[in-house]
């Protein structure tokens, strides 16, 4: 069955009062075949990504290869300056006194990993995003209270208005609305 | 076995519980987020903030006394050439690592009871090292060429010398405060969305909304922003401990007796925690009181803090022996007066006077009765941190004062502008401490959330 077009319609939503519940409906939704579903927390909630079917984010290798760049970034930076482009003899040591560009390469490694993490994990989440549909659920100011929400995104192909909406109310939800785009 | 240790376990939480029983989800979003949004502010906050501010005054016309004179206006000459802008430097960012160490180093233990604290000790750590920073930054001479630190291209055509602690001090200390505010900026991240959902007025709400860049509490989100907070947990531990080790390398490489020791990376890093330590319970025993937060920073708090600076203060006591017996063992005779002379020398008194604050003084923590009681645990805080402060000058001041040849012998006496560096950069400290707790929710909310019972997911 293929549903129909919704042009004005972002998802259905279902609204519950703890985690156990959400995380249940969660589990439910999935294993009934909907795909694009999303759960909304005031917290992070282990169970509820696996539930929802997201278990893997590329967000360490981004870490792991800006902590490389970083890394050989930092050391050849000191390698090129000392050895390279200007040598100063000091002390007697050699030019490429390697022992002793070790501490900045390591705050260059920690420097450029930490701003992989953060700049990667933002990117990956589209961060800043000053509109989203969810939004427009008039409770859905409590997402960062008490409240916890799941949604079936009308891009699902399984996707079906009426459907999706006799399903959710099937979890036991405190209520179920339309989310407009 | 097991069963027995789940039984003393369960009867210290239920003595001493991580959060209040009552709390839910409603009401601690609620309670925090009013200190900022609903509350009157109290009569104590503008006061605090008009002494502090009125204190940072006093750094900024130090400052400019500096920049007009010269570093000749502070109390440092050859053979002193460190006084107490390199010890300041030292002390604060000292303080700063407690943070880290409860954000990060905690967070990796998995140790619940950080999670109230964690924030405040961020800010703390990132107010502390912006102090710190000042000192060399002034000590330069010519601080408005504080950027030739950095290696530019510049038309003279040359770089930094890599291979100088100074250097590898510049690019440490840097880090830290990048890394730190990132990793504040990321923890604050899901509050400012509670702040904007929760707010009032509208231009607060757009402020925070701001901030909180469309942040909406999905689950793909908040799976990714897990991931990259454990990684920068990961990343700031050894961060913070190499730190403090190449702030030792600027003493410990240098050949002065009282330097020149092997035992300075671990003893700083000790040394750092156990002034950090004192400094968050300083700090935190006042304002839980006023703002009614005993139920979000209890007893079993208390207990763990003054339990790390305890065990720290151990080690740091360890660093005292230790420096002693090398200097007695190594038989070489610079060193042996180095030890000689920090004891029976001109400055002994300030030698003894750091055994009472930091050998004797956390002895107290041992007792149960102690660590249980607010007041003694306040005072003894403010010992450590004197003795921390006193730590550093030894170090600093009776190392240089007397080296190898009696000729180059001198003797180091603060100038009024020393103190008015210091004593403002307190008040800029303070001043900045308390905007973020007026202004920024001082506990961590979404985090708070994660330790309620109800947070359990049941299957």
């Amino acid at each position: 069955m293929k549903g129909k077009p919704h042009p004005h319609l972002y998802g259905v939503m279902a609204q519950f009062d703890n985690p156990s519940a959400l995380v249940a409906a969660a589990r439910e939704t999935y294993e009934a075949g909907y795909r694009q579903i999303n759960g909304y927390s005031p917290f992070p909630i282990e169970e509820l990504s696996e539930a929802i079917g997201f278990r893997r984010t590329a967000l360490p290798l981004i870490v792991l290869i800006g902590g490389i760049i970083g890394g050989l970034g930092g050391f050849f930076m000191q390698y090129w300056m000392e050895v390279i482009d200007y040598p100063i003899n000091v002390g007697g040591k050699p030019f490429n006194s390697w022992p002793a560009f070790i501490p900045i390469t390591f705050e260059c490694t920690v420097l450029v990993a930490a701003f992989s993490a953060v700049l990667g994990m933002l990117a990956l989440n589209k961060l800043p995003q000053p509109y989203h549909p969810v939004f427009n659920a008039p409770n859905f100011a409590l997402a960062t209270r008490d409240s916890f929400f799941l949604v079936i995104e009308s891009k699902d192909p399984k996707f079906d208005h009426d459907e999706a909406v006799r399903f959710l109310r099937r979890l036991e939800p405190r209520e179920v609305i339309d989310v407009e785009l | 076995m097991d069963e027995k240790r789940d039984d003393l376990h369960s009867s210290v939480h239920a003595t001493h519980p991580v959060v209040g029983t009552e709390l839910t989800f409603g009401s601690v979003t609620d309670k925090i987020s009013a200190i900022v949004l609903k509350r009157k502010t109290p009569i104590g906050w503008f006061i605090g903030f008009a002494v502090s501010f009125a204190l940072f005054q006093l750094m900024m016309l130090a400052i400019v006394k500096l920049v007009f004179v010269g570093i000749g206006e502070w109390g440092v000459n050859i053979p002193i050439g460190w006084g107490m802008d390199i010890l300041n430097f030292v002390w604060w960012i000292g303080i700063g690592h407690a943070g880290t160490l409860i954000s990060a180093i905690l967070l990796l233990l998995r140790q619940k009871w950080r999670t109230s604290i964690n924030r405040f000790a961020e800010a703390m750590t990132l107010f502390a090292v912006a102090q710190a920073g000042l000192y060399p930054i002034m000590h330069l001479g010519r601080p408005w060429l504080a950027y030739w630190l950095f290696p530019y291209p510049n038309t003279m055509g040359i770089w930094p010398q890599f291979r100088s602690p100074l250097m590898w001090d510049v690019f440490a200390v840097s880090t830290y405060a990048t890394v730190s505010a990132l990793f504040w900026f990321v923890g604050l991240i899901p509050d400012f969305a509670t702040l904007r959902d929760r707010a009032n007025s509208k231009p607060f709400r757009v402020i925070y909304g701001m901030l909180a860049m469309g942040w909406r509490g999905s689950a793909r989100h908040w799976h990714r922003y897990e991931t990259a907070y454990l990684l920068l947990a990961g990343l700031a531990t050894p961060l913070v401990l190499s730190v403090h080790t190449i702030v030792s390398f600027d003493f410990a490489v240098g050949i002065i007796p009282g330097w020149h020791a092997t035992i300075f990376p671990p003893y700083f890093v000790a040394g750092a925690i156990y002034a950090g330590f004192a400094m968050v319970l300083l700090l935190t025993i006042p304002l839980r009181k006023i703002y009614g937060l005993q139920s979000f920073i209890t007893m079993r708090h208390m207990n763990n803090m003054a339990k790390v600076m305890l065990a720290t203060g151990l080690i740091v006591f360890y660093g005292y022996l230790i420096e002693a017996f090398f200097g007695w063992y190594s038989g070489n005779q610079y060193e042996r007066f180095m030890i000689w002379n920090r004891m029976h020398g001109p400055y002994g008194h300030y030698y003894w006077a750091l055994i009472f604050c930091n050998g004797l003084t956390p002895q107290l923590l041992w007792f149960k009765k102690i660590r249980a009681n607010l007041m003694w645990l306040w005072l003894i805080s403010v010992v450590v941190s004197i003795g921390m402060w006193l730590e550093r000058f030894v170090i600093v001041v009776t190392s240089l004062h007397r080296d190898f040849l009696p000729s180059s012998w001198g003797m180091y006496k603060p100038s009024q502008w020393d103190w008015a560096m210091y004593i403002g950069t307190i008040g800029f400290f303070f001043a900045l401490l308390f905007l973020f707790i007026r202004f920024l929710p001082m506990i961590s909310i979404f985090e708070m959330r994660t330790i309620l019972p109800e947070a359990e997911v049941e299957e």
